[in-house]
């Protein structure tokens, strides 16, 4: 009854052609925004925010950038976490080389920064793909974090490569405390997402699609494969990289290039499994619920099984729940989440009328 | 130059171990196209598997612990477990995707990957533990006494095992009837279906095969370098040896193998030394990634990668 654009009549191209051309839609995003700008940074506590809205966040941007590349050009990568420790390690390094950088110019520079990579592990995908990119891109996972690791220069001669970000400052206001890293984060996350939303239905985000549903005919119809692989692992890894980049600098503080490990890659996958493959909305789903199901695994299992179990089965259990999810959700529902939200709103518009 | 000599042999022996993993990844692919993610967590279930069986059969059958029995009783018990494990994978995992893109099983594995290794910690704990094949690792005399190059017996034993499973393998899918009619589901699964060959029973085979390959690997890793979950990483470095080798050929696995496993122990001895060392960890996939650029169907794979 609510939710429906029975009489919204589009008077004008701009009109027709907007983002959320549902009335509802267009405020129902601005309230979001509201809600998770204003009031929760309000209400919620120092732990929600820390430990669990920050990372969802900037997991959300991670999984948006895979999901580029997976989801809408449909290259698989394994590698997403290296991309990651680029961004991270790039802002780092140009906050502490050039003085006076303001902070949002060294996430975009890191940003840019793991783009370049990105294009460059990219360039096996003009010949090959499938799981043969898979592997090439773990390539990039092992040497990337190798490197970091391996010359001192990218740490600023820390020990085993462990850097500790700088403040944020912009504009001359400190950003230290979590309700303002929140703000910040929530407010480069909705820009990015926003971009990305917008992105995937111009002509580079068709040519994507195209060439992800079959190359050959998207070739013959005038798409340059290359060129629209290359600009995906390029836009995909600047995303990765500006989501390593508030990894580092708004979530942890103090990163090492370890942290960017392999499982760091694996999540990010299953966050675009879960939530939802060629989704954008699928990517905040996936993240959200990937962040919190080891928290309620933690929390419900004691609470039923008591500590009898020990330590070690929290652990296999989220192995275990983990692996069998992908399992389930790519037999049962393999557009994710992210269907489960369409199916909700296709439902809401006939509500509560049966036709 | 003795030197060269001890590094190379010590790296195709190595190789062996990534070979008998990427067998199985070649057996599972080669009859149904699946990219079996999961092989080095079953690698990790198998070993576990045995050395848990070894374990807590001397308590519930009151033999005495070490002896031939329970060995051999642990083997058939886990090699039990592993033919399950395939079929429930072939079952649960793989019949409701078939006909999906190759990407999507692909993920599914990545899943089973998780799974398998969280129910093989579940079932039998997460500690590090050793296993005895009873073959000391010690250097073989009279080629010491002869040459000066250093050979471990254990690492020969691994390399004949490879072979004597490598070559009974190939003499099963050559001369009996089961060999034949799983080529003939590896070259087209339409026309071998439409010839009476039952697919589901193929493919359960195959997974137990596999399955069976995962357990001598995950024995032979197991008692070099203890059953532990880094096992599962190790095993990833089966993949490049899978795209030098070809995902379709299984003297393509073997030859693969011995190429990683020997030139990533050269590099890290004679290159490692001039970047700072610890360049095995990456060594092998740039190396799959330099061959992919020249030749994309590995050494010895079928020309059919469809090219962009």
């Amino acid at each position: 009854m609510l939710y429906r654009e029975a009489g919204q009549f589009k008077t004008s191209y701009s009109a027709d052609q907007q983002i959320f051309p549902i009335l509802q839609d267009r405020y129902g995003y601005w309230v979001i925004l509201a809600i998770f700008g204003v009031l929760v940074p309000m209400l919620a506590s120092e732990y929600w925010l820390k430990a669990i809205l920050i990372p969802v966040l900037i997991f959300s941007l991670a999984a948006i950038g895979l999901n580029i590349l997976t989801g809408y050009a449909g290259q698989l990568s394994l590698g997403s976490a290296a991309f990651m420790a680029v961004g991270a390690f790039g802002a780092y390094n140009f906050m502490l080389r050039i003085d006076g950088l303001p902070f949002l110019v060294a996430l975009i520079l890191g940003g840019l920064a793991a783009a370049a990579v990105g294009v460059l592990f990219g360039l096996p995908s003009l010949r090959i793909k499938g799981f043969y990119l898979a592997v090439a891109t773990l390539a990039a996972q092992f040497f990337i974090v190798w490197v970091l690791v391996k010359f001192p220069w990218f740490s600023n001669n820390a020990s085993s490569g462990v850097i500790t970000a700088q403040d944020v400052v912009i504009l001359g206001y400190h950003f230290d405390g979590p309700q303002a890293k929140y703000v910040l984060t929530l407010g480069v996350v909705a820009a990015l997402a926003l971009a990305a939303k917008n992105l995937v239905r111009t002509a580079t985000g068709r040519a994507w699609m195209a060439v992800r549903d079959m190359d050959v005919a998207a070739e013959v119809i005038g798409i340059r494969p290359m060129r629209a692989k290359l600009v995906a692992f390029a836009v995909s890894s600047f995303y990765c990289g500006v989501a390593g980049a508030l990894y580092a600098y708004t979530y942890l503080g103090t990163v090492e290039p370890e942290g960017f490990n392999l499982d760091l890659s694996f999540k990010i996958l299953f966050m675009i499994i879960i939530g939802g493959v060629g989704s954008i909305m699928g990517s905040f789903l996936g993240a959200a619920f990937i962040v919190l199901l080891p928290i309620l695994l933690d929390n419900v299992v004691p609470a039923i099984f008591g500590n009898a179990l020990g330590a070690g089965f929290a652990s296999n259990l989220q192995l275990i729940v983990f692996g069998g999810l992908i399992i389930f959700f790519l037999i049962v529902e393999p557009h994710g989440l992210a269907r489960l939200w369409q199916i909700g709103k296709e439902k809401l518009r006939l509500w509560p009328f049966p036709h | 130059m003795q030197f060269f000599f001890e590094v190379l042999i010590g790296g195709l022996l190595s190789g062996v171990l990534y070979s008998l993993v990427a067998l199985g990844f070649v057996l599972i692919y080669k009859a149904s196209g699946v990219f079996n993610f999961a092989q080095g967590a079953m690698v990790f279930f198998a070993a576990l598997t045995f050395v848990g069986f070894q374990e807590v059969l001397p308590g519930w059958l009151g033999l005495e612990t070490g002896s031939a029995v329970v060995f051999w009783l642990a083997f058939v018990l886990a090699l039990a477990s592993m033919v399950v494990l395939g079929l429930l994978t072939e079952r649960v995992v793989l019949r409701p995707l078939v006909n999906q893109p190759h990407i999507t099983l692909f993920m599914a594995t990545i899943g089973l990957t998780f799974l398998v290794e969280g129910i093989a910690q579940g079932i039998w704990g997460a500690n590090v533990r050793g296993l005895e094949l009873g073959i000391v690792d010690e250097p073989i005399e009279w080629l010491m006494d002869r040459s000066g190059i250093l050979v471990s017996k254990f690492d020969l034993f691994a390399a004949a095992a490879a072979g004597v499973l490598v070559t009974s393998l190939a003499l099963f899918f050559q001369y009996t009837r089961i060999g034949r009619a799983l080529r003939a589901v590896a070259d087209d699964h339409q026309a071998a279906l439409s010839i009476g060959i039952p697919l589901q029973h193929i493919w359960g085979i195959v997974w137990g095969v596999a399955g069976f390959v995962a357990l001598v690997a995950g024995m032979i890793w197991g008692a070099r370098n203890g059953v532990q979950f880094a096992l599962t990483f190790t095993a990833l470095k089966a993949l490049p040896v899978l795209i030098l080798g070809g995902f379709t050929s299984v003297p393509g696995a073997i030859v693969g193998g011995l190429i990683i496993g020997a030139s990533e122990k050269l590099a890290e001895v004679y290159i490692g030394p001039m970047v700072g060392g610890g360049i095995e960890s990456w060594f092998p996939y740039m190396l799959a990634l330099a061959f992919l650029l020249v030749r994309p169907e590995g050494l010895f794979g079928e020309r059919h990668i469809d090219r962009v």
